[in-house]
């Protein structure tokens, strides 16, 4: 079973309805006792950094979220969600994240338009699992104006965008994220979400 | 490099589509939710709800509707069509539609295009502007009302405002091509790219693939939005992206 951490920040039916199309039981919730009877767990999120760690320290998630990653659960961000999980962000104020992963979230620094919005395709920087089904090339959906900026090894996929690079995949152990949207990508999107469906089980 | 977006619109009026749809074996030819499925399988990028319903008290169908979209496709829904308040932004929004296409109530009101990006963020905010060039050829006026009422606003100047309100993209429609199947207005497009830095889809106008080619080889729109060249089965979304392929338009391809 996977727990969508309901946090209050922008709307997780559609991740819900993704992961229901593939055939993976998820409950919405923000409960201890059911997040951690979680097989694996996806942190969304729409909105702003800053708003999104309040959330998690108002409904008492950030204790919980650190345990269970060192328990070795799957964690997946999505978005907002991803990029949370590094140290901290630059989005209205320093904000500090999670820092489940190392690098920090700023405007992109791009020579092209902001927000970067539409479908890119991926490029992959090293192997990982979450890949298996899907080749370099395929088209996923982005919308941010914030991106990661995370250290070399946990990078697993970006895409081309103006002269940068946008990061678009990140994972280090059993801590992962994308900064697209898979449950708005189509098949692929759906094939990222088989792959991560294989790691909880 | 970012795609270029094939995008099919519907039009709805009281939770049907308003023209029929050419899909062989389709259980409910008027149903939404069943088209923009099929859209989505044949690789659509997008996808338009336009909800013409006269009265507000039917608004909960599109609201139903929506939510019956978000949990049904895999790919983004922009919905339109009636929208006059921050509150209309926030129903959409909650019931699952990743943007919100606004015309008439911006004019009226062009702080709700600053109101809405404030709250919900420039990207979920597409200013819809339907246009037509003066009779004495000195630039184009943006009309409301289906192209019945002239504002006398200057497109241009209209579109500048739109981007610096916070609008997030212009839906450009003209109002001269739409409905003759003529192809897009691709000087009024070349006109409005050049004058934002957001994004620009074109519309009115699209009567073959081959249209969405040269719009696409003409100007640098990011996406092209048609109506009934995909609901009478002329041509698949696929179909006409095996086109672009050919001139190297950058699209994305089922896999």
């Amino acid at each position: 079973m996977v727990v969508i951490i309901d946090y209050n920040i922008g709307n997780l039916k559609s991740v819900q309805n993704a992961f229901e199309r593939i055939g993976v039981k998820t409950i919405v919730s923000r409960d201890h006792d059911v997040i951690s009877q979680a097989d694996g767990i996806v942190l969304p999120g729409v909105g702003t950094f800053p708003v999104a760690m309040e959330n998690l320290k108002k409904y008492d998630l950030i204790d919980i979220l650190k345990e269970r990653k060192a328990a070795g659960v799957p964690i997946l961000g999505i978005c907002l969600g991803m990029q949370i999980l590094f140290e901290q962000g630059q989005e209205v104020k320093l904000t500090k994240g999670l820092g489940f992963l190392k690098g920090e979230v700023k405007l992109m620094q791009v020579n092209a338009k902001i927000p970067h919005m539409g479908w890119n395709e991926l490029c992959f920087a090293k192997k990982h699992p979450l890949l298996k089904n899907i080749k370099e090339k395929d088209y996923v959906y982005f919308v941010h104006s914030y991106m990661a900026y995370p250290c070399e090894k946990e990078l697993v996929a970006y895409c081309e965008y103006g002269d940068s690079k946008i990061t678009a995949i990140v994972a280090k152990d059993n801590v992962m994220g994308c900064q697209f949207h898979p449950e708005k990508s189509g098949e692929v999107g759906k094939q990222i979400l088989l792959a991560f469906k294989e790691m909880i089980q | 490099m970012l795609a270029k977006r094939i995008i099919p619109c519907l039009d709805i009026k009281d939770g049907k589509v308003v023209k029929g749809v050419n899909f062989v074996g389709l259980q409910d030819v008027g149903d939404p939710i069943e088209i923009a499925k099929r859209y989505d399988q044949q690789c659509a990028d997008e996808v338009v709800f336009l909800d013409i319903t006269a009265t507000y008290e039917k608004r909960d169908i599109i609201k139903d509707l929506i939510q019956r979209g978000a949990s049904e496709l895999s790919i983004p829904l922009t919905v339109g069509g009636g929208i006059r308040t921050i509150d209309d932004f926030r129903m959409i929004l909650s019931s699952g539609a990743d943007k919100v296409s606004v015309n008439s109530a911006a004019i009226k009101n062009p702080q709700l295009i600053k109101e809405a990006s404030d709250e919900f963020g420039v990207q979920c905010v597409v200013v819809a502007v339907d246009a037509k060039k003066r009779a004495d050829k000195s630039g184009y006026d943006v009309y409301i009302a289906g192209g019945r009422e002239n504002t006398g606003l200057d497109l241009i100047e209209w579109v500048k405002q739109c981007e610096a309100l916070g609008a997030g993209e212009i839906l450009l429609t003209s109002m001269d091509r739409d409905g003759t199947r003529d192809g897009f207005d691709i000087e009024m497009l070349k006109a409005v790219i050049d004058a934002v830095s957001i994004p620009v889809i074109a519309s009115g106008g699209c009567g073959d693939k081959e249209d969405i080619v040269e719009v696409f080889e003409k100007t640098n729109c990011d996406g092209a939005l048609a109506a009934s060249l995909f609901h009478y089965g002329e041509a698949t979304i696929d179909q006409v992206k095996e086109e672009c392929v050919k001139h190297n338009i950058p699209v994305r391809r089922n896999i």
